[in-house]
């Protein structure tokens, strides 16, 4: 057994007599003797720390997908960028990491000035004057911000855009049934929503679309801005945060609020948590904020000081009435983002953007070259992510890339488990979405594509 | 007790460096500079506007910072100089379990074939994290006495919004719509949020002079319209609710199911279980009990585990073992759907169950053990100054009140907790639960040393001295920390919540 515990068998004995205590069990005296633990817990005894990391060892041999084994080629909403060693060395400071949230500001300027510098990040990034100290994941940052315009529009009915990541649709319909929301997804047409579909339908309050989608499609946001004037809705951009540095913003193409996946900036793969939810939003709906917000003060001696702010907002003051129930956020994530957008600056972030979009391009150009691998949508602009189709299905062309030494991207079968009728089913079972970042090579791409010319072949 | 030894748990001789504020990124930024390097690819960049519709591009990139690696390292470095933690010193946060966070558990959570997964890699590339998912699922619900679990909720919070979720589906899947949850006046600000998103009214049941769930107020609350209870057990008073077989047995005549609060499971580990308790429906913080790190406000994890009643509501998809011995992933007949993006915060879990393992049944009942000997032996010796609110045995955390105290010299609970801060411990909680008055709440956790509680003792009665003595002293502290109290209703006044609101 080891001990991070400290007391010596002479310390707990003298602590008992202090307590005039006969035996440590006699703490628990409060708790019915009927419904206590006999015997100890069925569970392995403990295992020294070395012996423990050996078994942790082998179960991370036993993921041959890792993307230290695979190449990888696969993104869908998490992505293989650059964490360099700066990065991880500052963000596994033992303060960042060991630290409780912000509650006491004079002892947490540290974490308070890198979430306000985070936020400053964000903001610029998405083009609108809010953002929060961040939320669990994309997924979690699309309901609440569906929660926000719902509570803003006072209309509970929703229009949610299929080019949204389809787990986030599934996360968001599962709170729905909490909320009472009304969601209606909409379809896309050649990789943009077919706002046309649901013209006339009433009572929309909230217009939600993803600034790319999943299918790598850029999505008509000017289209969706015009829909959510005309029936006076709450505007919900997902937004990439890589992009966000090359794209026109959220903002600027009018979003009231835009989320998005945080962990392309600077967060492994992980295999997809923590992640980092982003939310930013217009300055008029900063009081519906969820979540945490860093704002700037002064101390009594009138220094420059950062302090958590709007508390009134949150679960612990307004309890039924907050705005949102989240406590815990992704504060080290957000902390971590702060770092490798410093160490990425203006120009890294759209080098990486750029980037990953050309060679995203140069992968689907390799691959469409092989006989019986076409483009999902032809002549549809995509940006990071690409979708493709062969003769197998996409599970089946998965497992032979890996044999070959590629994670070769994510099957479309497996991502929308029940489809989202915009996609022929016979197309969907064999499409593959795929991506390249900024840590691929040509040589690797050139590699791929004839590893996937033989395993259709 | 070893009196020569030193206390190790005491940051008073953190080192503070200067008085002056620490530059913002975007203030050290230099046009020109930068501190970025990329893989030397071989692939071409093409300009974005042959690939992209020229009219969905902006102009310039984002202006972000532009800084050297050098001074990044220099800044952040700094920044985590202005930064307590529990690496630090002793964090008596209570209801947070801030007990050390192994080392161990950071370099597993780093491990390369676990921290380099893709998400959405196809189940023969993935055997290792499902078995590792698994595994987590079954000691978790060993521990709790459960049936089975998601791990799929990123906190607390996500916990108890998926427990309620399943609540509400479990009476559906009977025909029963029930509009209400109860709630003790104790409770975790999160529980009546939480289930005002679920859908349902809180109606609140008030504490009795015990420190416990008033019982006849509970009865009276009880009809068919009641869906179930929310309850911490310890509460937030750090009491345990003695009552709770009687408790679960009238919820479950009308119908009702338990949800337990895990917020302070680590005072009851292997010791008693929730669900021998009664109990239906759990949320674990694992960023509490199984001592993964909190990361300055997170990433958490908060599993759901539930009795055998909920199994078919809970979320999916599921890791779960196949009968040829290799690990798939299920979707529970009824389920309630996906609460997470992907599968949950997935370091988190690997961190948590390294610490199981290491700790294995019998470690894990010590930990309970002297988490509750520590907060008692606490609650004891500060006792002369420092009151309980109510006077018995606690369990893993003491609140006491500063009520007379205040009356006696005009120092708040709040001062007591910031004058804390200069003897080199972080504050407790105060103002919560909040039906304790001038609530100081300690939860000292079972890896602090007694020379470490006695150290912490001696200050607090010093400054209980120092508030008879010299009030003003204690209402000026502090001044020994980066900065001093801030202006928090001109932050909320005039909010600069960006660099670019700075008028």
């Amino acid at each position: 057994m080891p001990d991070y515990m400290p007391h010596t068998e002479a310390e707990i004995e003298s602590m008992l007599a202090f307590l005039d205590l006969g035996s440590i069990d006699e703490l628990f005296d409060a708790i019915p003797k009927a419904l206590q633990v006999v015997g100890g817990l069925a569970m392995a005894d403990g295992m020294s720390e070395p012996d423990v990391t050996a078994e942790m060892e082998r179960l991370a041999a036993a993921n041959r997908g890792a993307a230290s084994r695979l190449v990888c080629f696969a993104g869908a909403g998490a992505y293989d960028h650059e964490v360099p060693p700066v990065v991880r060395a500052l963000a596994g400071r033992g303060e960042f990491v060991t630290a409780y949230t912000p509650y006491q500001p004079e002892v947490a300027q540290g974490i308070l000035q890198a979430i306000f510098e985070f936020q400053t990040l964000i903001s610029r990034l998405y083009g609108l004057p809010i953002s929060n100290a961040s939320l669990y994941d994309g997924a979690a940052s699309v309901t609440e911000a569906i929660n926000l315009a719902v509570t803003a529009s006072k209309r509970q009915r929703v229009l949610l855009s299929t080019g949204v990541h389809p787990t986030w649709r599934s996360v968001v319909k599962t709170f729905a049934t909490g909320t009472g929301h009304d969601i209606v997804e909409v379809g896309l047409v050649d990789g943009r929503t077919d706002l046309a579909s649901v013209a006339g339908l009433d009572d929309v309050g909230t217009v939600v679309v993803s600034q790319t989608t999943y299918l790598g499609t850029l999505d008509d946001l000017s289209a969706a801005r015009a829909l959510c004037d005309e029936i006076g809705a709450v505007m919900v951009v997902v937004a990439d945060p890589v992009l966000a540095s090359v794209l026109k913003s959220p903002g600027a193409m009018g979003a009231d609020v835009a989320v998005g996946e945080g962990q392309a900036l600077g967060t492994a793969l992980s295999f997809g948590g923590p992640y980092l939810g982003l939310f930013a939003c217009s300055a008029d709906q900063v009081r519906r904020l969820p979540g945490r917000l860093v704002g700037e003060t002064v101390d009594e001696e009138g220094r420059r000081a950062y302090v958590s702010t709007l508390r009134a907002r949150e679960q612990d003051i307004r309890r039924e009435k907050a705005t949102s129930n989240v406590c815990s956020n992704q504060t080290l994530m957000a902390v971590t983002t702060a770092i490798q957008l410093g160490w990425l600056g203006t120009h890294g972030l759209a080098e990486v953007a750029a980037r990953s979009i050309s060679s995203t391009r140069y992968l689907a150009d390799a691959v469409t070259g092989i006989d019986g691998v076409e483009l999902l949508l032809p002549g549809v602009p995509v940006a990071r992510d690409v979708a493709i189709t062969t003769p197998l299905s996409g599970q089946l062309l998965l497992e032979r890339l890996a044999d070959e030494g590629f994670l070769g991207g994510v099957a479309l079968s497996a991502l929308t488990q029940e489809g989202d009728g915009s996609i022929d089913p016979a197309l969907r079972s064999r499409a593959v979405v795929m991506s390249a970042t900024e840590r691929r090579t040509a040589v690797e791409v050139e590699r791929f594509a004839e590893a996937m010319a033989k395993v259709i072949r | 007790m070893n009196t020569r030894a030193a206390p190790g748990g005491r940051a008073s001789s953190a080192p503070l460096i200067g008085r002056d504020r620490e530059p913002t990124l975007f203030e050290m930024s230099v046009p020109g500079r930068s501190a970025f390097q990329l893989r030397t690819t071989g692939i071409p960049v093409r300009p974005l506007a042959e690939l992209l519709p020229a009219e969905l591009l902006s102009e310039s990139p984002t202006d972000l910072a532009e800084v050297s690696e050098r001074d990044l390292v220099a800044h952040f470095t700094r920044l985590s100089h202005r930064q307590f933690s529990v690496d630090l010193g002793a964090y008596p946060l209570g209801s947070c379990t801030m007990k050390y966070n192994p080392k161990v558990c950071d370099m597993v959570a780093a491990m390369p074939g676990l921290a380099d997964v893709h998400p959405a890699a196809p189940v023969s590339m993935i055997q290792g994290w499902l078995e590792l998912m698994v595994e987590l699922e079954d000691a978790l619900c060993e521990i709790t006495g459960m049936a089975a679990a998601t791990l799929q909720p990123s906190a607390g919070a996500a916990g108890e919004l998926t427990g309620l979720l399943l609540m509400a589906a479990y009476h559906e899947a009977n025909g029963d719509r029930r509009r209400r949850v109860l709630i003790p006046d104790s409770a975790h600000g999160t529980n009546p949020a939480s289930a005002a998103l679920s859908g349902y009214e809180v109606t609140t049941i008030p504490t009795d002079e015990r420190g416990l769930v008033d019982l006849d107020a509970l009865r009276a609350a009880l009809d068919t319209d009641v869906a179930g209870i929310m309850l911490t057990n310890p509460n937030t008073a750090g009491l345990f609710e003695e009552d709770i077989a009687e408790i679960a047995a009238e919820v479950h005549k009308i119908g009702g199911l338990l949800y337990y609060d895990g917020a302070n499971l680590n005072a009851i580990l292997g010791v008693v279980r929730p669900g021998d308790m009664g109990f239906d429906i759990i949320h674990m913080n694992l960023h509490k009990t199984f001592a993964t790190p909190h990361g300055g406000g997170g990433p958490g994890a908060g599993p759901v585990a539930v009795s055998q009643r909920v199994v078919d509501f809970l979320p999916g998809p599921k890791p779960t073992k196949l009968e040829d011995g290799t690990f798939g992933w299920s979707t529970p007949s009824k389920s309630i759907g996906r609460v997470h993006g992907w599968h949950g915060s997935a370091l988190v879990l690997a961190r948590a169950l390294t610490y199981i393992k290491v700790h294995g049944g019998e470690g894990l009942r010590l930990v309970a053990e002297r988490a509750v000997l520590n907060a008692n032996w606490l609650r004891h010796r500060i006792a002369e100054h420092y009151p309980t609110a109510h006077d018995r045995i606690c369990m893993h955390e003491v609140v006491v009140t500063g009520t007379a105290l205040k009356r006696a010299t005009g120092v708040r609970a709040l001062d007591v907790a910031k004058r804390l801060l200069e003897e080199g411990f972080h504050s407790p909680t105060v103002y919560f639960p909040l039906i304790v008055d001038e609530a100081l709440m300690f939860e000292p956790t079972e890896t602090e040393s007694l020379q470490t509680l006695e150290a912490l003792a001696e200050a607090l009665d010093r400054i209980a001295i120092e508030a008879h003595e010299h009030p003003d002293e204690v209402i000026a502290a502090p001044r020994t920390t980066p900065v001093r109290r801030v202006d928090e209703a001109r932050a909320a006044r005039n909010l600069i919540p960006t660099e670019d609101a700075r008028g």
